[in-house]
């Protein structure tokens, strides 16, 4: 706050461009800290997961926590204007993948989720995630106040995440699907779309459930009935969770120590390193590790919060509390869907699952919320 | 730019005050992760431990190692080999036919196998891994475990076999092992039964010391994986192996025996020590072979055993019932005598038959004997005289003297399947035949006939009971058991029985006992011909020829001798015999199955094994057992 005020009290009009230290300097160097030890805890955990050897995860999860770093501090230098002028580009590419994807998986028979181009394997999904919250962004940015209340006005945007959230649904990917839409609910909530809609929305929601889960994949239906009643199939479908809240609650208060879980280690435990990671590392930690886990990405969320808080214009205030609000929905369906509150959907716990796409995505997003601090002050026109 | 910033002042404060209901919303559930964690990690984390360590650790039981047999001077007849085996166990019964087909594919199951491990495999709950093929070479074991990343839950293990060095000869005392039956758990908790590479003794001494052989089972804590696989040992508790026994056959005489019985298709002879009732040597042919029964016999070779109308499997010594014939003469002389209806020199008639209302009871010698005393009537066999004997001492006594001596019940010797064969009573024939005794019916019982049957065994309790002055002495096959080697060791020589006595009186024990010295050794005896040549093992006996087929006046005009019958209809032979004759330390009883004549097929099998017996005098040589445990 301090720097905001003392950086520009003479011209409220036109700020001075802001230099490269400077830029430098703006930087949330702290924020950066907290994330290395998130993926640090990661590196510990998949080090562990491998039976306490950095291969096969480990050593590529750090190298690729060490690119995404070099990757999200040249997003956080560039300009927000350029992020204004991309959104629209961003978001088209994205939804053109997300439709090849879904064309490509009805052809080859079966649940696709990656588009490989060249070398590279990209889950269109994580890129149409950030590209939702850039949309939105600069869709109130240009908006009035009075203008953002209208009912009229909330329809493009619901249908910009509407129409991601369908085709990742296709796929069929219903975790980041719901990921998707909740993020989307609540930048429509601090945009300013009134209460009344949401409440509209959240009952013809209720309403639509039988279609949803008539239009639900049997293993996906299997999962809910599982999620409801875990014991329903204890060597089946709930299994997996049943393996996962045992070795969690066997971990107590300050776990079975480093490499020492035998949920893990003796293989109960599925998926171990992508979306059962914090399973792993809180059976060996404990509590105290889970908690201390749990406060790194608070204290993420509390600076994405301040971060929002202090941009001087609307897209970064928005772009920043998107950013925020995924990370923070990314870990919650995470931890809870291990910890048996949620159904078991397939999200991994970001910058501590191994997976090269996520950890890239969290990295960009995290480059644009710092960029908006780099650049809190800049003006940005209202008119597109 | 006013207006643009007075706008921006509006939309920035809803945003502030929306993004704190926002952040406000996340604190929540933040805090119900974290009460989320208290719940699981504190309130319920001793649930959940120990459901951890249940996953984790897998109780293993360690099979004994069963405790082996040998005869009384320490030669092995039943010992342990090692067995490399296939195992299989199968998480829930999951691809347990792919499984199948890939073994199949390596081994060469057979459809009768395959269907046996299907059943198995799927009927097992707890993932308890079965047999799958034992006694592996090391070609199937180096294939099998080439293409072990194709065979998830298959792993080869090391057990024990059991193996019977002496085969066919012990195979009717040693008995065998086999798959553990659901009636062999009957009354037994121990859970090593459980085991599918657990064996159960199914015969012979395997059968009846089962629970002292088997030992008690050790037990390994494993730490296995996801699917079962064993990681690592987490502690052992070692078993006891199951105890050794020493059994009081002598291998020696035992092989001399059988050697005697061969040029015979079916019989059984039994030798006893007639002071401690020792069973020297038991034969029953034919025999089988017991290594069909350790690596698994298959449907086919059981069929043929079954089928065999000479009965390899029956134990004829112990389970064999005949007629005892002219051998039981003794018992209905001892029972007049001691019933004073006779005494020791009291003679009787024998004009060739007795008359009994219109009934004819022949002697077997058509002239008759003249008149005889009851050591002449034993030496000669003279049915007349034991018609009239029987008829004065009456069926009651008769049968209640042949009880004593040991007939009509088991004798608890030790081993499995006994037959107490049949000593006939008043009441009996009242409830079975559902007639009164007659008076012929205790004529017939006089020689042996009718009604009766009996043992070989039992044959030779009675010569035993006899011999040595009568006392109540029991028959019994093991000799010592121990646990460790060491302690295994016969006990001390006897010269004098322990066992009860019958209160006979000595006399009348002398004059019967004089018959039987006299059928062999004085020139009246009906085996004359058998008597020993060398002076220090002269011998005391009794030929018998028991009834299979009653050839009837008409048949025996029209020429049909025993010869001429099949041989399933000619006649029992039978001899029992003791020594030496003064100081009687063996007996011995011998039934060559349709061997027509007792003195002539039974007899020299008999005469040959006693002297054996006699000469080798295994009751006083236990530095035989220290030699050969020494080794």
């Amino acid at each position: 706050m301090s720097l905001a005020s003392m950086g520009s009290p003479a011209s409220l009009d036109a700020p001075a461009p802001i230099g490269f230290a400077e830029k430098i300097w703006r930087i949330n160097w702290g924020l950066v800290l907290v994330l290395t030890a998130i993926a640090g805890v990661g590196v510990l955990a998949l080090y562990s997961a491998a039976g306490g050897r950095f291969e096969p995860w480990a050593a590529r999860h750090a190298v690729r926590y060490g690119s995404a770093l070099a990757l999200m501090l040249v997003v956080a230098l560039v300009h927000p204007k350029v992020w204004l002028t991309l959104a629209w580009p961003i978001y088209i590419v994205s939804v053109l993948m997300l439709v090849a994807v879904d064309v490509i998986g009805k052809i080859g028979m079966g649940a696709q989720r990656w588009l490989v181009i060249g070398p590279l394997q990209i889950q269109p999904s994580e890129i149409a995630k950030v590209a939702v919250i850039l949309m939105i962004a600069r869709y109130y940015h240009g908006l009035r106040r009075e203008q953002a209340g209208q009912f009229l006005y909330t329809l493009p945007p619901l249908a910009m995440i509407l129409v991601v959230v369908g085709l990742v649904m296709v796929q069929p990917d219903l975790g980041t699907a719901m990921m998707v839409l909740m993020g989307g609910a609540a930048l429509l909530f601090v945009a300013g779309v009134r209460i009344w809609m949401f409440l509209a929305a959240g009952v013809s929601a209720v309403a639509c459930l039988p279609i949803a889960w008539s239009l639900m994949h049997e293993y996906q239906k299997k999962r809910v009935l599982t999620f409801l009643d875990p014991d329903r199939d204890p060597l089946g479908a709930g299994y997996h969770i049943t393996q996962s809240k045992i070795a969690i609650g066997s971990g107590g208060m300050f776990g079975k120590g480093f490499l020492k879980g035998t949920q893990s280690s003796l293989n109960f435990l599925p998926e171990k390193q992508t979306d059962f990671i914090f399973t792993t590392f809180v059976e060996e930690w404990g509590m105290a590790g889970a908690l201390v886990l749990l406060g790194l990405f608070a204290l993420v969320v509390v600076w994405g919060f301040s971060i929002a808080l202090r941009s001087q214009h609307h897209f970064g205030r928005l772009l920043a509390l998107g950013v925020t609000a995924m990370l923070f929905l990314y870990m919650f369906i995470n931890t809870a869907m291990v910890m048996g509150m949620l159904p078991v959907v397939g999200v991994p716990l970001p910058l501590v699952s191994n997976g090269g796409t996520a950890l890239v995505s969290v990295m960009f997003a995290c480059g644009l919320l710092i960029g908006v601090n780099v650049y809190r002050d800049a003006q940005l026109p209202r008119t597109r | 730019m006013k207006h643009f910033r007075k706008g921006d002042g509006e939309r920035s404060g809803l945003f502030t005050r929306r993004a704190l209901v926002l952040g406000g919303a996340q604190a929540v559930l933040l805090t119900a992760l974290a009460g989320r964690l208290y719940q699981l990690q504190v309130v319920e984390t001793d649930r959940f431990s120990s459901m951890a360590e249940e996953n984790r650790v897998s109780m293993r039981l360690l099979p004994p190692s069963r405790g082996l047999i040998f005869d009384r001077a320490g030669v092995p007849l039943a010992v342990n080999r090692n067995n490399f085996r296939v195992m299989a166990a199968s998480e829930r019964g999951r691809g347990v036919d792919v499984l199948i087909e890939r073994l199949d594919q390596i081994l060469i199951l057979g459809d009768a196998e395959k269907a046996r491990l299907l059943r198995e495999l799927r009927r097992n709950r707890n993932a308890q891994p079965v047999v799958v093929r034992e006694n592996l070479g090391w070609e199937e074991v180096a294939r099998l475990e080439f293409n072990a990343p194709d065979l998830p839950g298959v792993f080869i293990d090391l057990g024990q076999s059991r193996d019977y060095p002496e085969g066919e000869l012990m195979s009717h005392i040693v008995g065998y092992t086999g798959r553990v039956a659901d009636e062999d758990l009957a009354g037994r908790d121990d859970p090593v039964l459980q085991l599918a590479t657990m064996r159960f003794g199914k015969k012979g001494v395997e059968r009846s010391l089962e629970d002292e052989l088997r030992g008690r089972a050790g037990a390994v804590q494993v730490e296995v994986n996801a699917v079962g696989r064993v990681v690592r040992e987490l502690d052992r508790t070692e078993g006891q192996p199951g105890a050794n026994a020493l059994l009081t056959i002598d291998l020696d005489i035992q092989r001399f025996a059988a050697e005697k019985m061969k040029e015979h298709q079916s019989g059984s002879v039994v030798v006893l020590d007639v002071i401690t009732g020792d069973v020297i040597a038991m034969v029953s042919t034919p025999g089988f072979d017991p290594s069909t029964f350790a690596r698994g016999i298959t449907q086919a070779e059981w069929r043929d055993l079954l089928d065999d109308p000479q009965r390899p499997l029956h134990n004829k010594a112990i389970a064999g019932v005949y007629p005892p014939g002219s051998t039981y003469k003794m018992v209905t002389a001892l029972a007049a005598l001691e019933a004073k209806v006779i005494d020791p020199w009291s003679r009787l008639p024998c004009p060739g038959y007795l008359e009994l209302g219109k009934i004819k009871f022949h002697c077997w010698l058509k002239g008759g004997h003249g008149s005889t005393n009851v050591s002449e009537a034993i030496a000669m066999s003279c049915d007349c005289f034991f018609y009239e004997a029987a008829r004065r001492a009456g069926i009651d006594r008769v049968s209640d003297m042949a009880q004593r001596l040991g007939f009509g019940k088991v004798s608890e010797l030790g081993l499995p399947g006994e037959s107490a064969a049949n000593q006939p009573t008043r009441t009996w024939k009242q409830e079975k035949i559902g007639k009164a005794w007659q008076h012929g019916d205790t004529f017939n019982l006089g020689i042996g006939q009718g009604y009766m049957t009996a043992t070989p065994l039992q044959l030779a309790i009675m010569t035993a009971r006899l011999a040595n002055g009568g006392y109540e002495v029991q028959p019994n096959v093991l000799l010592a058991k121990a646990t460790s080697r060491e302690e295994l060791a016969p006990p001390a020589p006897r010269t004098k029985p322990t066992a009860p006595s019958l209160r006979l009186n000595p006399q009348h024990l002398a004059v019967i006992r004089q018959g039987m010295s006299d059928v062999v050794n004085a020139g009246h005896g009906t085996a004359n011909a058998l008597r020993a040549k060398q002076p220090e093992f002269t011998f005391a006996g009794k030929t018998g020829t028991a009834q299979v087929k009653r050839i009837t006046e008409r048949e025996r005009e029209m020429g049909i001798t025993q010869a001429s019958l099949p041989w399933h209809l000619r006649h029992h032979a039978l001899f029992v015999c003791y020594g030496p004759v003064d100081n009687p330390r063996y007996a011995c009883a011998v039934i060559v199955e349709h061997g027509q004549a007792g003195g002539a097929t039974a007899g020299p099998i008999g005469r040959d094994v006693l002297i054996e017996t006699m000469k080798r005098d295994p009751s006083r040589r236990t530095d035989r057992f220290k030699k050969m445990a020494s080794r």
